[in-house]
């Protein structure tokens, strides 16, 4: 089975990590090997951030290699031009356009949103049931309920 | 318990740490090396901050000598600042066992330079280990104390910013040990290195290199991947998973103990494929090794010296492609936050045209626009020195515009000595020095130090040092504690006011960061 190539860009600040920290943990639990790559200190500073998951059999650079990212999500929409060229020409893009933002319960869930929203086009796990609870695991609980349902905001977006 | 699990490399060295029993874990944050401390504290090990890395690794060696296990962690340019006690300590040893980790940071995401550590493991004459993932990471930690204890022998473990953050699945396969009880023999002529003991033990060390690389050619570190003898490839760390997605058909040699070389081994596996290319982050250095033992592999091109390797430039070495790489799309530039308390005091910076040598820390952004208020920044402390030597030869008008400006982790890391090198040689314009003292480590994610307070888990209470106290103590004549942020003009009048006079004048500014300020938050509510 080939490497499925996935990056999430954004700004310091915005949640990046958080949401490539669940991708990579119910990528795990679903029986994939897993790899997660990210950049860390002084780049962090407000600045660009992006962070990367790849995902299959047996995975080996944890840096997608460039051209070959198979879904990109950005948080903010500046950092689409500074990411894009490492999509696949059939690679799937969530940008928050693509998700209901008036929906959003608090800004800095935008993050969750999105994941639901790429949840969606990742068929390789079908299990929502999965994803909550890793969703609600990454959340201390007061801030649980509010992650859990933005993200099933973001999922059901995409269905169509 | 259920150990197959998601984890970055530093956690695993924590975790492998905790196994081990390492009785104490000492280091001085730095990025990509700052979560390994705070993940064996969480484990239940005991950690602490250290000032700086050299007290770091006198501590560590301390504990080792002492019959017990330590691991001491920093970024590359952290072994340069502890360097000293690692050339010594490497010829007399330690009875326990000693691991040092050096974080390095190609391509410099967070860094002032990219040097290359594994040049220290030749320099010093210290066995390393280069892990390439989170497992080998866990796996090298274990292998590392095993080593030590049977050689008496300190052992780098070399990592890079990718084995440090990314995160891998890998099994956490040992059960704790507890750590060791200390015991003390006397063994002075192995461990005071006057020159008779000195020059006995340089030949020791060499006949123990020599042993090593002996049982290095043996393969125990060692991971072969059969295929094409057309192309052969030797690769250390990250550079190995990345040739495993650019070149799957090629037969593959990575070495994990990457000091001494397995020169044998790798002798023969040369000759056993028509063409052979050495893969490394950083420096040539496997290349130089290899070929100074008169083995035929091939380097990779210069302009892959510079920078983090990728999957696309191993491909790119490979093809021995030195066309120019494509530029990558300029992201967002890193900045001081908004509300930090840095911002005013290098706006003042700015309006007085004052000369700034700068040092390490978030503050450095003060280099950045709107503020453009550094000029220069070279390590941990330079700051203060730095500046006195600009107003020693600067004429009288440029150097009253200079001032020194450093944070105050920086501050006790090594920029007290600075003062001290004032107090004792001032420039006959005098010196001001301003420590932007945002009560925190703040770059590397918000650590304690010894003005804060507190011990490394952020609750225990320590003895909080004084910044004001200590240069009083000095000898500096002015010391004044301001808010910036808050008195902003009273700042640039103050500032001033210093600049005209001769005497060495130190200002604290004094208002804590707003990150830090909302953790500490957190952590008294024990979230």
């Amino acid at each position: 089975m080939n490497t499925t190539n996935i990056i999430v860009a954004g700004l310091g600040g915005q949640g990046v990590l958080k949401v490539t920290d669940i991708l990579a943990e119910v990528l795990f639990r679903a029986g994939y090997d897993v790899k997660k790559s990210e950049v860390h200190g002084m780049s962090q500073r407000g600045g660009s951030v992006s962070s990367e998951v790849r995902f299959g059999e047996n995975v080996a650079s944890p840096m997608v290699p460039a051209g070959e990212c198979d879904l990109l999500a950005v948080l903010d929409i500046s950092q689409l031009e500074v990411v894009l060229g490492n999509v696949r020409k059939d690679g799937a893009v969530v940008t928050p356009d693509d998700v209901p933002t008036d929906k959003l319960a608090h800004p800095k869930a935008l993050n969750t949103m999105i994941l639901g929203a790429m949840a969606a086009k990742l068929p390789q796990v079908k299990d929502e049931a999965l994803w909550i609870e890793v969703v609600g695991e990454a959340f201390p609980e007061k801030l649980r309920d509010l992650n859990i349902e933005m993200f099933k905001v973001g999922f059901a977006s995409q269905q169509r | 318990m259920s150990d197959r699990m998601l984890a970055s490399g530093n956690e695993a060295i924590a975790m492998a740490a905790f196994d081990c029993g390492v009785n104490l874990g000492a280091g001085y944050p730095g990025t990509p090396s700052s979560e390994i401390l705070d993940e064996f504290n969480r484990l239940g090990g005991r950690a602490e901050w250290a000032p700086n890395e050299k007290c770091a690794l006198e501590v560590g060696i301390g504990v080792a000598e002492g019959g017990g296990r330590s691991i001491v962690t920093m970024k590359h340019v952290g072994l340069n600042v502890a360097a000293d006690p690692l050339f010594t300590i490497a010829y007399s040893g330690t009875a326990g066992g000693l691991v040092i980790v050096s974080a390095d940071d190609p391509g410099m995401a967070s860094s002032q330079n990219e040097q290359d550590n594994r040049r220290y493991a030749y320099a010093a004459g210290v066995p390393m280990f280069e892990p390439t993932d989170t497992q080998e990471c866990y796996d090298y930690t274990i292998a590392a104390f095993e080593l030590a204890d049977r050689f008496r022998s300190p052992v780098l473990l070399r990592l890079t910013t990718r084995v440090c953050h990314s995160k891998c699945v890998f099994v956490r396969s040992h059960a704790a040990t507890a750590p060791r009880t200390g015991s003390y023999t006397k063994d002075s002529g192995a461990n005071v290195m006057v020159p008779a003991n000195a020059r006995k033990a340089h030949r020791r060390l060499r006949a123990d290199l020599h042993a090593m690389q002996q049982e290095n050619e043996k393969g125990a570190y060692t991971l072969e991947v059969a295929g094409s003898k057309e192309l052969g490839v030797i690769a250390s760390g990250i550079a190995f998973q990345h040739v495993r997605d650019a070149a799957p058909e090629a037969s593959i040699f990575k070495p994990g103990m990457t000091h001494p070389l397995p020169v044998e081994a790798i002798r023969s596996f040369a000759a056993s494929v028509k063409r052979c290319v050495v893969v490394e982050e950083g420096d040539p250095v496997m290349y130089e090794a290899l070929r100074v033992a008169g083995i035929a592999v091939e380097n990779k091109p210069e302009m892959y010296r510079f920078g983090e390797l990728n999957v696309a430039r191993v491909r790119r070495i490979l093809a021995g492609d030195v066309s120019p790489e494509p530029a990558p799309v300029p992201g967002k530039p890193p900045q001081l936050c908004p509300g930090c308390p840095h911002r005013k005091s290098f706006e003042a910076l700015r309006d007085l045209n004052c000369i700034v040598a700068g040092d390490i820390g978030c503050y450095t952004l003060g280099v950045m626009p709107p503020f453009s208020a550094m000029d220069i920044s070279v390590c941990m402390g330079a700051s203060i020195t730095v500046g006195v030597g600009l107003r020693k030869v600067l004429p009288e008008a440029d150097a009253r515009r200079v001032v020194s400006v450093i944070g105050d982790s920086t501050f006790w890391h090594s920029g007290v000595n600075g003062l001290v090198e004032l107090v004792y040689n001032p420039p006959a314009t005098g010196h001001v020095v301003i420590v932007l003292d945002n009560s925190t480590t703040a770059m590397t994610g918000m650590q304690e130090h010894p003005g804060t307070g507190r011990k490394l888990d952020h609750v225990t209470p320590a003895t909080r040092l004084s910044i004001e106290k200590t240069a009083a103590g000095i000898g500096i004549k002015n010391i004044d504690i301001i808010d910036t942020t808050a008195e902003n003009e009273r700042f640039k009048e103050l500032l001033r006011e210093r600049l005209a006079s001769n005497d060495c004048s130190l200002i604290i500014a004094r208002r804590p960061c707003i990150i830090a300020l909302a953790k500490s938050k957190q952590y008294a509510k024990g979230e």
